[in-house]
């Protein structure tokens, strides 16, 4: 008892032949925020204060998808949402549809913090975003090269879904291509209904326990390449991309829609609290038996300071740290 | 086994002096639902259609808030949401943040079945309703005078009501009274154990513009799975931080709770005055407990069972005693 641990995640649903340039990047921005955490909880900051500033870290560093780097809508904006939950008292805050707002999570910590609700959207969210004062940026800050080019191939995509034996202009590497043949002519690798290659995970979050024990989580997105406008995953809901009460802390990544159908972050703390399960047993309960067909993973801790993840994707970028030392980052 | 169903109309703090000019009108929809529900339950219609059904008409009615009735944000508009769920299947839809379409529970469904998507909300889903052609009008058709006052009231009185709160000793005395209506919802299991529930709101009066409350979260306002189907009104903020639908469920297949003992257990632990439930099981059983003063709600099983009620049963102005 009284041990901190932490846990970060980058997404879940990698592509395998993701080059080494990029695997090395994901995990040394993993490392970094792990470190981050740790000092922060050796300093003695509570939980909450910690899953906040490291989702703000990783928010900000543009190799993770959300807040600069997001995905784009069909329209090519962005659309970002977050929550945070503090298990202590099971205080939340959420926010979804921002998009000039530099740290959702920030936003999503002053909902609870400063707000009589639990979850502010859209032009409301922004309002209140103003009112507050938070750093603001214009929507074009958060949209990158990469990402136009991306939600090119994932339009294309989606109607290639329908007939493989159409041309794929502006695709450039053979290993895309095939990609896209292949994920329709044999089902392969999919990931929201994108192929492996073309979909790329868009969220980040943190769970932490604390000296004190005290569990908190956070998650932070930009939700789905080429989603509708307005549309709302996983991520700001509690319950579904994040949990925390005195038992635990969740956060979750990967298809929202089978996060949300799940309750996956909620499932994962009432199988410890209602059927007794350890939190490694619970974690992987809940990815073996309440996806159904769909794919996610997820990162937890305990308030007894163990450390736990899941995923039933091809990878998901993560890292995990405890007091007494232990720290690694992972892909596969 | 057999089918049932259960319907509310908002819990709060309904006050046992409620005059007859404010409860004849929502019993009657309350009663009117109820049948609506049972016909359709007995002519075989699947549980999410009844549900979808049953809510269109407690939105149309202006009594209760949602739809048609509902309750203002702090800038005097209308912002609904809505949430169904399949417990068949667990798909499910949800919108927020509208404020032309009359029937938020269609469009949450049309979510469900027509998009890749769960949940929608603000521009983005009034562009969704425009694509469907589904039925919109202007806000003046949900606006009504009762919830203009509410608003005045809760502004002067400066703080954020939930449905059913009796303004603050000293507030300007309305003339209706206090806030007599709250969220809507039903959940119905048919004769296969086939399960459903759908939520729909105007959400809490002078709330923030974009605030969004427990309703069209899956899991805090609604949920339906093999287990049982769960509607729940009261505080949006409460219910959302105990995830009561879910919690309902999991109590039932994680500690093997029966339908009324996980019910219970859930309202009990949420702080007092802030939650209420309707929830079906899969063998036909009903519940409806709630921690506030009142809960509009009724409900109907296959054995010939029915209730309909404000206040805890053998509060005296409660309505029909359980008839069998």
């Amino acid at each position: 008892m009284g041990s901190w641990a932490i846990a970060v995640h980058g997404g879940a649903g990698v592509d395998p032949c993701l080059p080494a340039v990029r695997q090395e990047e994901a995990r040394r921005v993993l490392s970094r925020c792990l470190k981050l955490g740790a000092g922060a909880l050796q300093a003695g900051l509570t939980a909450v204060d910690v899953v906040e500033m490291v989702v703000r870290e990783l928010e900000t560093d543009p190799v993770f998808n959300s807040g600069r780097g997001s995905a784009l809508t069909r329209r090519g904006t962005v659309e970002m949402e977050a929550s945070i939950m503090d298990g202590r008292g099971r205080r939340c805050g959420a926010v979804s549809g921002l998009s000039t707002v530099k740290n959702p999570v920030s936003l999503a910590r002053l909902v609870m913090d400063r707000s009589p609700h639990s979850y502010l959207a859209f032009d409301g969210a922004e309002d209140f975003a103003r009112e507050q004062g938070v750093e603001m940026v214009d929507n074009s800050y958060f949209i990158t090269e990469e990402n136009v080019s991306m939600l090119k191939l994932a339009k294309e995509a989606n109607s290639i879904m329908f007939d493989y034996r159409v041309p794929i202009p502006g695709v450039d590497s053979c290993s895309a291509i095939a990609g896209l043949m292949g994920a329709k002519a044999e089902g392969g690798l999919q990931m929201n209904g994108l192929p492996i290659n073309v979909y790329a995970p868009e969220t980040v979050g943190c769970v932490v326990v604390d000296n004190n024990g005290w569990c908190a989580a956070a998650t932070s997105t930009g939700g789905l390449m080429n989603k509708m406008s307005g549309r709302i995953g996983d991520s700001p809901l509690i319950g579904s991309g994040t949990y925390a009460c005195d038992v635990c802390a969740v956060s979750c990544t990967g298809e929202g829609e089978a996060i949300i159908r799940s309750t996956l972050a909620r499932d994962v703390a009432a199988l410890m609290e209602y059927k007794g399960l350890s939190l490694q047993e619970a974690v992987d309960y809940a990815i073996k038996e309440r996806l159904d067909e769909g794919n996610a993973g997820l990162i937890a801790v305990s308030r007894n300071g163990e450390v736990a993840y899941g995923f039933n994707t091809v990878g998901m970028f993560r890292g995990s740290a405890t007091q007494d030392g232990f720290m690694e980052v992972g892909i596969w | 086994m057999g089918w049932a169903i259960a319907l509310h109309g908002g819990a709060g703090d309904i006050p046992l002096s409620l005059p007859a000019e404010g409860r004849a009108p929502r019993e009657a929809a309350l009663r009117h639902c109820l049948e609506l529900g049972v016909a359709a339950l007995k002519a075989n219609r699947p549980p999410l259609d009844v549900v979808e059904l049953v809510v269109r008409e407690l939105e149309n009615s202006p009594c209760f808030n949602a739809g048609k009735g509902s309750v203002l944000t702090t800038n005097g508009t209308v912002e609904m949401e809505a949430c169904i769920m399949d417990g068949n299947t667990k798909k499910c839809g949800a919108v927020s943040g509208l404020s032309t379409v009359v029937n938020a529970i269609s469009l949450a469904r049309l979510v469900m079945e027509r998009t890749p998507h769960i949940y929608l909300a603000f521009d983005g889903a009034e562009a969704f309703a425009r694509e469907q052609g589904v039925e919109t009008a202007h806000s003046s058709h949900f606006i009504t005078p009762e919830n203009v006052e509410r608003l005045k009231n809760a502004k002067e009185a400066k703080r954020v009501q939930i449905d059913y709160t009796e303004p603050i000793k000293g507030a300007i005395p309305s003339s209706i009274g206090d806030s007599q209506i709250g969220t809507v919802g039903c959940v119905a299991v048919d004769g296969h154990g086939i399960l459903a529930s759908a939520t729909s709101t105007g959400g809490l009066v002078n709330k923030m513009a974009g605030r969004i409350g427990d309703t069209p979260i899956i899991g805090a306002g609604t949920y339906a799975n093999s287990y049982c189907a769960v509607s729940a009104t009261g505080k949006g903020e409460s219910i959302i931080q105990a995830t009561v639908a879910r919690d309902v469920a999991a109590l039932m297949e994680y500690k093997g709770l029966s339908l009324k003992e996980a019910a219970a257990y859930v309202i009990e632990r949420t702080p007092k005055g802030n939650v209420g439930l309707v929830a079906v099981s899969a063998n036909g059983e009903v519940t409806m407990p709630f921690n506030t003063t009142g809960m509009f709600r009724a409900c109907a099983t296959e054995d010939g069972y029915s209730e309909i009620g404000i206040w805890p049963s053998g509060i005296n102005g409660d309505l029909e005693y359980p008839n069998k």
